[in-house]
């Protein structure tokens, strides 16, 4: 059994425990509103950047001059895995999560005799993958300190993808990143960058007609070159912008259920604590009974 | 008064313009271009420069765009751009600082290429540096 005094030590540090996780989860709240602002403030940019590129790439739908980030290099033998996580830890499942994607698709790819290449950005990615795929791992990169990412710095992260395309070090590459739906739900997500994959719009018929007199300046094909490269970085972008929210929303809520268990943890040792400390009394009052019922 | 049209100006950070107006003039990489309501559609490519747009309560917005490309459709006009600053908040110093990265970029090009490519964004800036000073 503690004594009293291991008791107090115990219930005091779990304090000072719960202090942390509630400042750490206070903090992580006004963090969130700021990454979710961020996160859909960057939506309507990547959206309308799909919109146009889905109508520019349906013209050149097997067309022979169709830019390679669009068809690809034609062969399917080495991927690159581009996993975006956070840099720092204590935000639940969030970082193992993406890791846990990540490795799936690895093994898969790896089980079919292909050919791995990992980039990673952020710290805990590089960190959850170096252990079993660290010979894989050809670039980590971080974005430290950070207060909030803007555009410009993660613009370089685009073009080391664009340089590998380029070198053709690799046929395709996939984003793994965790798309932000609420506090409580951050889905891991695989999103297939090159080749580019355009969604088919709805308004497919209807539209062509009004697609058909669309003019380019430059050409069409000139466009198209500009733009999927930039796709390409702003994709990246903004998976880094809703992992940022998700980042936050993992970690409050996994902050907020470390406050209630060290509210238990606290509960229980002071009942313990006051049950002995009663028992210790009445033990005392026992003797000083006994003590004065011999003299 | 001329008809007015929807028009949006968006970077990769946030929307920055969501406005009715009649009047838009962008720096289109083949030249300057105005657009009016009931343009055709029509997309372009933006050199680094000045987008002007004129709202339908008459009031002037101006923004400084480095990069992107214009979006005309039947819907209305979409500028989407690599980075857009209001011309309110650009001075001089900024040009400046731009103009110098750029030719850092001139001189670290790999190749040919590039060293064209960086030298045509280094001329519009300048061209550009010009144009600011003189208003």
């Amino acid at each position: 059994m503690a004594s009293l005094k291991d008791l107090k030590n115990r219930i005091a540090s779990v304090k000072a425990t719960q202090k942390i996780t509630k400042a750490m989860k206070m903090v992580a709240a006004a963090k969130l509103r700021r990454a979710q602002d961020a996160a859909e403030a960057g939506r309507p940019y990547a959206e309308r950047m799909g919109t146009v590129l889905g109508n520019l790439a349906a013209g050149f739908e097997g067309r022979d001059d169709a830019p390679k980030l669009m068809t690809g290099t034609g062969r399917d033998q080495t991927h690159l895995l581009l996993v975006c996580t956070a840099e720092r830890g204590l935000c639940g499942g969030f970082n193992s999560s993406i890791a846990r994607l990540a490795r799936e698709h690895a093994d898969k790819l790896l089980s079919e005799g292909k050919t791995v290449k990992i980039v990673t950005v952020g710290k805990k990615g590089h960190d959850a993958l170096k252990r079993g795929y660290g010979q894989y791992i050809v670039e980590n990169i971080e974005l430290r300190g950070l207060k909030s990412v803007e555009f410009s710095d993660t613009k370089h992260i685009g073009d080391l993808v664009m340089e590998m395309f380029q070198d053709e070090k690799y046929d395709v590459c996939t984003l793994f990143y965790a798309q932000f739906q609420s506090v409580i739900s951050q889905v891991p997500t695989a999103k297939q960058l090159i080749p580019a994959q355009f969604e088919a719009k709805d308004e497919a018929q209807d539209g062509s007609s009004e697609d058909a007199l669309y003019e380019y300046e430059p050409g069409e094909q000139e466009i198209l070159e500009t733009l999927l490269p930039r796709n390409v970085a702003i994709q990246i972008y903004s998976a880094i912008l809703e992992n940022g929210a998700s980042e936050q929303g993992a970690r409050m809520a996994a902050m907020d259920s470390a406050t209630r268990n060290a509210g238990e943890m606290i509960d229980k040792l002071t009942t313990t604590y006051n049950r002995q400390r009663q028992a210790q009394i009445t033990t005392e009052l026992i003797e000083i009974i006994a003590g004065a019922e011999a003299l | 008064m001329a008809e007015a049209f929807q028009f949006e100006l968006v970077s990769p950070e946030r929307l920055l313009l969501s406005a009715k107006v009649t009047d838009v003039i962008v720096p289109g990489s083949e030249g300057e271009f105005g657009v009016g309501a009931g343009h055709s559609p029509f997309l372009s490519t933006m050199r680094p420069g000045v987008v002007k747009a004129l709202s339908e309560d008459g009031s002037k917005h101006e923004y400084f765009v480095r990069g992107g490309f214009a979006d005309v459709s039947a819907s209305g006009m979409t500028v989407l751009a690599e980075q857009a600053i209001p011309m309110a908040d650009l001075d001089a110093g900024y040009i400046a600082q731009q103009i110098q990265d750029a030719s850092e970029d001139v001189a670290d090009a790999k190749d040919e290429d590039a060293r064209q490519a960086a030298r045509l964004v280094l001329s519009q800036l300048q061209e550009l540096q010009a144009a600011v000073k003189a208003s």
